[in-house]
C-alpha cells in the first residue's frame, strides 16, 4: 500500500463521477456525481499530505525552524477540510436552485431546462 | 522524500483493498442504478468508504467530519430532494451523450493512472538534506502523525486564518442565498 494506490483509487472515483456528471439526465444525480469527484479530490489531497513531504518548502516559510515546520505536512487535510466546506455549501445551494426550478416547470431534468435559450 | 509509515502488514493490506472496492462499487452504483433513492443510499456507501480512507491515511480527524457533514448533512439533504421531486418514478436516465462520456472518463483515468505510475514521487531536491536533518525531520512527522489535532487547530487558527473567516462568511452568504431561493 502507498501514494500510487491511493491516487490510482482516486482517479478512478473521479472518473466515475466524470461520467455520471457528463452523462446523466436527473439533476439530483448530476450533484451526487459532482460530490463523488470532490471526494476523489480529498483523498488525494491528504494521500499527498501523508506521503510526499515538501520540507525545503515549509522550512523556507519558516526559516530553518524544523521543530515548527513538519505541522506543515498537514497542509493538505487542512486544503481538504476546505474542500467539504465548500461542497457543503454547494450541495445546499444546488439542491435550493433545483427545488426552485422544480417548482416553476415541474422538472429536474436537466435537459429540459432551456427557459434562458428562449 | 517520501514518508513511510509501518502500516504495511496484510491485515492493513486487506483493509485497503476492501475499502477500495466498497467505494469504487458504490460510486459505479451511484451512477448506474436507475433508481434514485437507491443511488442516495449507494452515495453513503461510497462516503463511508472515503472516511475509511482517511482513516487508513492517518487523517481520523477528517474521517470524523467526513461522517459528521457528507453522511449526516449532505446526503440527508440529498435523499429530502430526490423525494420532494416527482421524477423520483421516472428514474434517472442517460443523455445521448452517454457514450461520449464513458470514453472520455476512461481516457481521463488512462492518463492519470499513467502519469501517476510513472512519476518520481520522491522530490530530488530534498535529497539533499544531511542525515541528522532528516532524522528530526521523520521524528517530527511521527510525532505530528500520532495526534494530528493540536497542529490542525495551530494551522487553521495561525496560518489559514484569513481563508478559515472567509469559509465563514461564504457559509452565512450560502444561508442567506438557500433561504431566498426557497422562500414562497
Amino acid at each position: 500500500m502507498s501514494l500510487e494506490n491511493f491516487l490510482i483509487v482516486s482517479a478512478i472515483i473521479f472518473s466515475i463521477g466524470l461520467y455520471g456528471a457528463l452523462s446523466k439526465r436527473n439533476a439530483i444525480t448530476v450533484l451526487m456525481s459532482i460530490e463523488l469527484m470532490f471526494n476523489a479530490i480529498n483523498i488525494a489531497a491528504v494521500a499527498f499530505s501523508r506521503y510526499v513531504v515538501p520540507a525545503k518548502s515549509t522550512m523556507w516559510m519558516i526559516g530553518d525552524d524544523i521543530e515548527n515546520s513538519v505541522q506543515f505536512v498537514l497542509t493538505g487535510q487542512i486544503f481538504s477540510m476546505f474542500i467539504i466546506t465548500v461542497a457543503a455549501a454547494e450541495v445546499a445551494l444546488g439542491l435550493a436552485i433545483i427545488i426552485a426550478i422544480y417548482r416553476n416547470i415541474r422538472t429536474v431534468s436537466v435537459t429540459n431546462m432551456s427557459e434562458l435559450k428562449k | 522524500m517520501m514518508f513511510e509509515g509501518n502500516e504495511s502488514t496484510l491485515a492493513i493490506d486487506i483493509a485497503f483493498w476492501t475499502i477500495a472496492a466498497s467505494t469504487i462499487i458504490g460510486a459505479i452504483a451511484v451512477v448506474h442504478l436507475k433508481d434514485l433513492f437507491r443511488a442516495a443510499l449507494f452515495l453513503i456507501v461510497s462516503l463511508l468508504g472515503v472516511a475509511g480512507m482517511f482513516i487508513l491515511l492517518r487523517a481520523e480527524f477528517l474521517a470524523a467530519i467526513q461522517v459528521l457533514i457528507y453522511i449526516g448533512a449532505i446526503s440527508i439533504l440529498i435523499i429530502f430532494a430526490i423525494m420532494m421531486t416527482k421524477d423520483m418514478e421516472q428514474g434517472s436516465p442517460f443523455n445521448i451523450l452517454k457514450f461520449p462520456a464513458a470514453l472520455i472518463s476512461i481516457i481521463f483515468c488512462a492518463v492519470c493512472t499513467v502519469i501517476f505510475l510513472s512519476t518520481d514521487w520522491n522530490m530530488s531536491e530534498i535529497a539533499s538534506l544531511d542525515n541528522t536533518l532528516e532524522s528530526i525531520l521523520i521524528d517530527g512527522m511521527a510525532n505530528v502523525f500520532t495526534n494530528t489535532i493540536p497542529y490542525i487547530a495551530r494551522l487553521l487558527i495561525g496560518n489559514f486564518i484569513i481563508t478559515f473567516e472567509i469559509i465563514g462568511v461564504l457559509l452565512l452568504a450560502t444561508i442567506l442565498g438557500a433561504l431566498a431561493l426557497v422562500r414562497e
